[in-house]
């Protein structure tokens, strides 16, 4: 029986703050990629973006990244990880898609020295394959003048692939018929139907809680908590 | 009596809750925040009443159930609680019978708030709420400038149900005049301008529209129970789509199949077969 290859999805973006559709698309991704047969995910990475990003709005990454460790205490499989907030840049979305691979290869147990002889010891582990996921908002942005660098989306697509989430609004086949690049890579592209219209979007988030409202059942309540904690995202228009 | 005096307003939806949802809980919130809002009200409580099996709907599971996932989704919420009098009964009983239960309620209980009588603290007796009634009405009369009033019970719902009022036979007339002229509506809805489309075209709803408040919700919230029983079904994952402990229970239980969707197939929903009956008497 072909083995599956193994899969950990990176999750890139503002997370400003991370919501239930963030952690939906992690959800979604996987039961897409366990549908087709051929993949198992075997974890999911959310990386914060660095403060330089220079986004509106954009909260301390501390608590981003705090906000999205919170969200996940209950998750046995998604972590965050603050390398790419921790840099003293911003950085290309390809290159902490590269970090992150490397340092998958690197937890691998290497197979030389350990082989102890057993009659049925597995067959060796596939590599496993990190891909970028996203929604289909992100997809289309490939198309934005000077946004990506077209060598940067072909490496992408190329040496990692990518799993992108339907969203209300978007043609992520289109976008991709649209684009040489992605078409001569499209199986590479895993386009995952979210059944459930769920367009919790951050900004939305941040301006309910600007105007007071409740945001109860749009994240979870650890985070809602932690925002009330430490007063973010109290008025509009927080630098 | 201030005139900033605000009526307080006590929130109930009806529904299978098969299972309840995040969606379900949003209403609550987005109602809430709404009628605060204005200025004129005070949203003191939110009631989730589930369904009786009576009911007959296809893919219904047992009230039992559906009753303690209410109960754990509302676990940490301070003010929305689950109250299973509608669950209980033997038969269907309609929407506007169960506003007038928890208004009956309400009532009683202020009444009682009210009361320092000494018939009440007697212990072992239990009134009958006629009787807290009438002593109501009568003490009212005199406490009357010094409450605030009763707290109103007000049904919260989705554009669907409110739709729902145009399917032939599955409301009484009186029943729709009742819950929106002695009750009110909250209904919260994505196209608003179906819904005033729709209170449009209708007389009675057109008449009571100062007590049905339309609330937009801007978010596509689109986590209904049918998706959410049949993500199930294909073993697919519904986290952060209805509360962690729900989640958690139904997979304990194992509580959506084909089987349990293939229930009360082939019979009629409850207020369809009432008015068949009805028709034929």
């Amino acid at each position: 029986m072909k083995s599956r290859i193994p899969v950990v999805l990176l999750a890139c973006g503002s997370f400003n703050p991370i919501t239930n559709m963030h952690l939906r698309l992690f959800e979604v991704a996987r039961d897409h990629l366990h549908q087709t047969g051929r993949y198992q995910v075997i974890g999911g990475i959310i990386s914060p973006v660095n403060d330089n990003y220079g986004k509106k709005d954009l909260v301390a990454a501390r608590h981003r990244v705090a906000m999205a460790r919170l969200a996940l205490q209950t998750s046995d499989w998604i972590q965050v990880d603050p390398w790419e907030s921790e840099q003293v840049q911003w950085m290309e979305t390809v290159k902490v898609l590269r970090h992150h691979h490397s340092e998958l290869l690197r937890s691998l147990p290497w197979k030389e020295g350990l082989d102890q002889g057993k009659a049925d010891s597995p067959a060796p582990a596939a590599v496993p394959e990190l891909k970028l996921l996203c929604g289909a908002d992100v997809l289309k942005t490939f198309q934005t003048p000077n946004l990506w660098k077209d060598t940067h989306i072909q490496e992408i697509v190329e040496k990692f692939g990518l799993v992108c989430v339907d969203r209300a609004g978007h043609d992520p086949k289109g976008y991709i018929l649209g684009s040489p690049i992605l078409q001569r890579y499209q199986d590479n592209i895993h386009l995952a139907r979210e059944p459930v219209q769920n367009e919790i979007s951050a900004t939305y988030i941040r301006r309910a809680l600007g105007q007071g409202q409740s945001v109860k059942y749009l994240l979870p309540d650890a985070v809602i908590a932690y925002i009330k904690e430490h007063d973010l995202y109290a008025s509009p228009g927080e630098e | 009596m201030e005139n900033s005096e605000k009526t307080e307003v006590v929130l109930l939806a009806c529904g299978s809750f098969n299972p309840i949802t995040n969606m379900h809980l949003r209403l609550f919130e987005l109602a809430r925040d709404y009628m605060n809002g204005t200025g004129k009200y005070e949203v003191i409580k939110g009631i989730i009443s589930p369904v009786g099996d009576a009911y007959k709907k296809k893919g219904l599971i047992s009230a039992h159930h559906r009753v303690i996932m209410a109960e754990l989704a509302t676990r940490n919420s301070k003010w929305l609680e689950v109250d299973t009098w509608e669950s209980l009964q033997q038969d269907w009983i309609e929407t506007a019978t169960v506003l007038r239960h928890h208004q009956e309620k309400l009532e009683a209980s202020s009444c009682d708030q009210q009361q320092d009588s000494p018939v009440l603290e007697r212990p072992g007796r239990k009134r009958k709420w006629a009787e807290q009634r009438q002593d109501c009405s009568q003490k009212k009369s005199l406490e009357q400038t010094k409450t605030k009033g009763v707290p109103k019970v007000k049904l919260l719902c989705g554009a669907d149900l409110l739709e729902s009022f145009g399917v032939p036979n599955l409301w009484k007339g009186e029943d729709i005049t009742k819950i929106v002229g002695d009750y009110g509506l909250i209904c919260i809805t994505r196209a608003g301008n179906d819904a005033q489309k729709f209170i449009y075209e209708s007389d009675v709803l057109w008449k009571h529209q100062n007590n049905i408040h339309l609330v937009n919700e801007w978010i596509t919230n689109d986590i209904s129970s049918t998706k959410i029983r049949r993500a199930l079904r294909r073993g697919q994952s519904i986290r952060y789509l209805v509360p962690d402990l729900v989640q958690e229970y139904i997979e304990k239980h194992s509580l959506y199949s084909s089987e349990s969707e293939e229930r009360n197939v082939g019979v009629i929903l409850a207020p369809l077969q009432r008015k068949t009956a009805e028709a034929d008497t």
